[in-house]
């Protein structure tokens, strides 16, 4: 079967997911999809598959225009997607699930069910318990049951968005193996990743996307630099700005661990001084968020010590970390920062002095319009936050911060904005530096890494490495580096 | 705004009648019996003297209590459906105190008012402590103590507090005389209660317009993740929030005891706790609404029982009128969000995912 996707287009408000994408795929082919979390990937992938419609742009199969109003429709049509979570239903068995989503009468067909359940399992190597509850699987082994699901419902097209994450290294070669056997019989398998050394292992061809747009179509072999340099794009000139003298150490992190369902990052140690940029890069979901949550007090560390200004606050509860002058800027704008429904005066009163009984509405008003003022921010006083662009939102939320902060943590601090906007973010960022802030952040945009990092640290692997002097760093080392290769 | 823009909502805002008048017609249609008839019947039954009239205060005193109460609640996105145990907490404490202290009307009356208060305030502590440190939601922590508040009820009532000459659901023996507010003239209606539900009411509306802690609870009921990063203490601001909306219903308990029945009965909530929830999401959060719906569901109250009277049917009619309107009010506003809300991104779509 021919995939063609022609001309997709999918906006999430400002958002632009997918912008203007056409992408042909053929069957008997591995096709890798590469790019940054937030390249459009999924969006694209969900288009696909039926889990969403595109605003705009056609899909045809064979030369036959489709429309996809369900999943269903689309597993109809013979397109598959194994998700990131996987979709299935915990509390049943693995034999359940398989009979739950196969076409036939009312009753389930346990028989006939565990007869293609184990005639797929032999096929490709999985060791599937039919009975075993789906919440006794490991992640892999559930991503196998989907898998075997996909097939029996008679898919030609096999989408996996990142389906290394999660999974043990035999779990990973045994899918390895299982795809190369699809595609060889004839279907096409769809490989979406940002990890480089899969694509490079698995696909025959890859198309890269870099947000919302392709950048770039390769066959393999395929060659780092150029996936690198399609993926992140070109190489600019370096930012300059003004050397500041730092100051003493706020920050100092002592053999801390920090861990998530999925991840644990262990022996991570750095000291930070005022007035000193430190990037966090990797790709996301390396551990920078856990790192940055535990130095907000958002998250308390599984091990290790945090001090700040000389101070162990290591537990300490989230207001401790407050008093010490610490701000937390997060990337879900209007999920963690802001509150949507209230307006930006709203939030001004809020931020500023809450003592007392009734609202100064004329102090919150005057707050409001000197900020607005002051950050270019376009809105007014009484605009609810949810209805501002998503730079003017960053630029509220910055705003709002606190002066005279000790630690400022941002997540993705530009993230969805434009390049004016962004240098003007940081301009306002750099400037706190001369009142002794030292500033922690996150970027997948590894320009602005290396741009505004005094120092960077990498994570890849379960570790964050050791502070390297972002001066001497390129661009094209750093991808290198969060890729997971070394220099 | 364009006229058609107008005409566009007002028609929205007047759908759920439509419809709620629609649906009432045909069950009434299908009982065999005229609905304007019917209809006519409640607007009698409600309104023709002006002892009816002062019923419907009656009945408006305990709503507009709980309401008010949950309108603090609501703000602070919880769904508070304990309202009905904190008023009857409010009533127990009352009769405590008026089992146990005898004293003239100037001290008991007054002393009444506060033991609802406090009643209900720690009912709803309670519901709170549950909701915020046991992990239990509110709606579940509020419809368990309902429960026990009731049984706690029949417990007293058949236990300590019998009569001497036996206990029967008919509650406790009147209370003395001191312990009756004052009604006006020759009506059921307190002007004390009256006076203390629009107090509380008003009281409201400013606490959540123009005040600190209103704006807080605002911001929590909202997004309490991005109000905790604000510095808003969560935990404490709901627990408060729960305690005032109790002390509210607790109050509306206190004076269904002191005004109204002036004895403790098995019912003395009276469902008052849960038509208020319904007042609430009528009013759309909105405490300027709340008199304007809790006149018309009293309203419904008072002159449903007529249709019983001259109909011979049941004047549950009252109570279909009251609630197909909510759900009516409801499904329309979710129809007008789902045909303007933007579609949501999900996580791992793109930029704003983590």
């Amino acid at each position: 079967m021919k995939i063609e996707l022609e001309d997709i287009y999918k906006y999430f408000g400002p958002v632009r997911a997918n912008d203007g994408i056409s992408l042909t795929i053929e069957s008997g082919v591995i096709q890798g999809l590469l790019g940054e979390n937030g390249a459009g990937k999924t969006t694209l992938m969900k288009i696909l598959s039926g889990y969403q419609p595109a605003d705009r742009g056609t899909i045809l199969l064979d030369g036959r225009p489709v429309h996809f109003r369900s999943p269903a429709d689309a597993i109809a049509a013979g397109i598959g997607m194994l998700h990131q979570d996987p979709l299935d239903v915990p509390a049943f068995s693995a034999l359940e699930n398989l009979a739950l989503g196969s076409p036939g009468g009312p009753f389930l067909n346990r028989a006939r069910a565990r007869r293609t359940l184990e005639a797929l399992c032999q096929r490709f190597g999985f060791a599937l318990d039919p009975d075993a509850p789906v919440s006794s699987l490991t992640v892999g082994e559930r991503q196998q049951l989907e898998m075997v699901r996909l097939l029996a419902l008679g898919v030609r097209v096999i989408i996996l968005d990142e389906p290394t994450t999660g999974i043990s290294a035999p779990q990973k070669a045994l899918l390895f193996q299982a795809l190369r056997q699809l595609s060889a019989e004839g279907l096409a398998v769809i490989f979406v990743s940002h990890k480089l050394d899969e694509v490079r292992e698995l696909c025959s061809r890859v198309t890269v996307l870099r947000q919302g747009k392709v950048t770039g179509h390769l066959e393999a072999p395929f060659a780092t630099d150029d996936m690198v340099s399609l993926m992140f794009g070109q190489v600019l000139g370096k930012y300059t700005r003004r050397p500041i003298p730092l100051g003493g150490v706020i920050l100092q992190i002592e053999d801390l661990a920090v861990r998530s369902h999925r991840l644990e990052v262990r022996g991570i140690h750095l000291t930070v001084r005022a007035g000193e940029v430190i990037g966090l890069a990797g790709l996301e979901g390396s551990g920078q968020r856990l790192l940055m949550l535990a130095c907000a007090g958002l998250q308390k560390p599984h091990g290790g010590r945090i001090i700040l200004n000389g101070q162990d606050v290591t537990g300490q509860p989230y207001p401790t970390f407050l008093r010490q002058g610490v701000a937390f800027v997060p990337a879900a704008r209007l999920e963690e920062g802001l509150v949507p429904g209230l307006t930006l005066r709203e939030h001004f009163a809020l931020a500023g002095n809450t003592r007392g009984f009734f609202i100064r509405w004329e102090e919150a008003e005057a707050r409001t319009a000197q900020m607005i003022a002051d950050f270019n921010i376009i809105g007014r006083p009484d605009t609810p936050v949810e209805a501002l662009s998503g730079g003017n939102q960053q630029r509220a939320l910055l705003a709002l911060l606190p002066e005279n902060l000790r630690l400022l943590i941002l997540e993705h601090p530009t993230r969805g904005l434009d390049i004016a906007s962004s240098r003007w973010i940081w301009h306002r960022l750099l400037e706190r530096r001369e009142e002794g802030t030292a500033i922690l952040f996150t970027s997948t945009d590894l320009e602005e890494l290396v741009e505004y990092s005094d120092r960077l640290v990498v994570f890849s692997g379960g570790k964050m490495s050791a502070p390297l002097d972002a001066s001497r760093v390129t661009v094209e080392e750093l991808g290198y580096l969060i890729g997971g290769r070394g220099l | 705004m364009t006229w058609r823009a107008r005409l566009v909502r007002l028609g929205i805002a007047l759908a759920p009648i439509g419809l709620t008048l629609v649906m009432t017609m045909l069950i009434l249609l299908l009982a065999g019996a005229d609905p304007f008839e019917a209809y006519g019947n409640i607007l009698s039954g409600a309104f023709e003297n002006p002892k009816k009239i002062a019923d419907i205060a009656v009945a408006m005193v305990p709503l507009l209590l709980c309401s008010a109460g949950m309108l603090v609640t609501f703000a602070a996105g919880l769904w508070n459906i304990g309202v009905e145990g904190q008023m009857i907490a409010g009533a127990l404490m009352t009769t405590w105190l008026v089992e146990s202290l005898t004293a003239p009307a100037g001290v008991i009356l007054p002393l009444s008012v506060v033991a609802g208060l406090v009643g209900g305030a720690l009912w709803g502590l309670l519901t709170g402590l549950i909701r915020t440190y046991g992990g239990v939601n509110e709606i579940f922590a509020g419809l368990g103590l309902n429960f026990v508040a009731s049984a706690l009820t029949n417990y007293l009532i058949f236990g300590p507090w019998r009569p001497p000459d036996g206990a029967t659901m008919s509650g406790t023996d009147p209370f003395p005389p001191s312990a009756w507010m004052p009604l006006i003239g020759q009506t059921r209606a307190s002007l004390v209660s009256i006076l203390l539900s629009i107090i509380a009411l008003v009281g409201v509306w400013l606490v959540l317009r123009g005040t600190y802690w209103g704006l807080k609870l605002r911001a929590i009921g909202r997004n309490s993740r991005a109000a905790q990063r604000l510095g808003i203490s969560t935990h404490r601001n709901m627990l408060l929030a729960f305690i005032v909306c109790g002390a509210l219903a607790g109050l509306a308990g206190s004076l269904q005891t002191t005004a109204v029945y002036r004895r403790l009965i098995p019912q003395i909530s009276g469902g008052y706790g849960y038509l208020s929830q319904l007042v609430v999401l009528l009013s759309g959060l909105r405490a300027e609404w709340v008199p304007l719906v809790v006149f018309f569901f009293s309203a419904v109250q008072v002159g449903s029982p007529r249709l019983e009277l001259r109909m011979q049917l049941d004047s549950s009619l009252g109570g279909i009128l009251q609630a197909g309107i909510v759900l009516f009010f409801l499904l329309v506003r979710g129809f007008r969000e789902r045909w303007h809300a933007p579609e949501k991104m999900e996580e791992g779509d793109g930029p704003i995912a983590y």
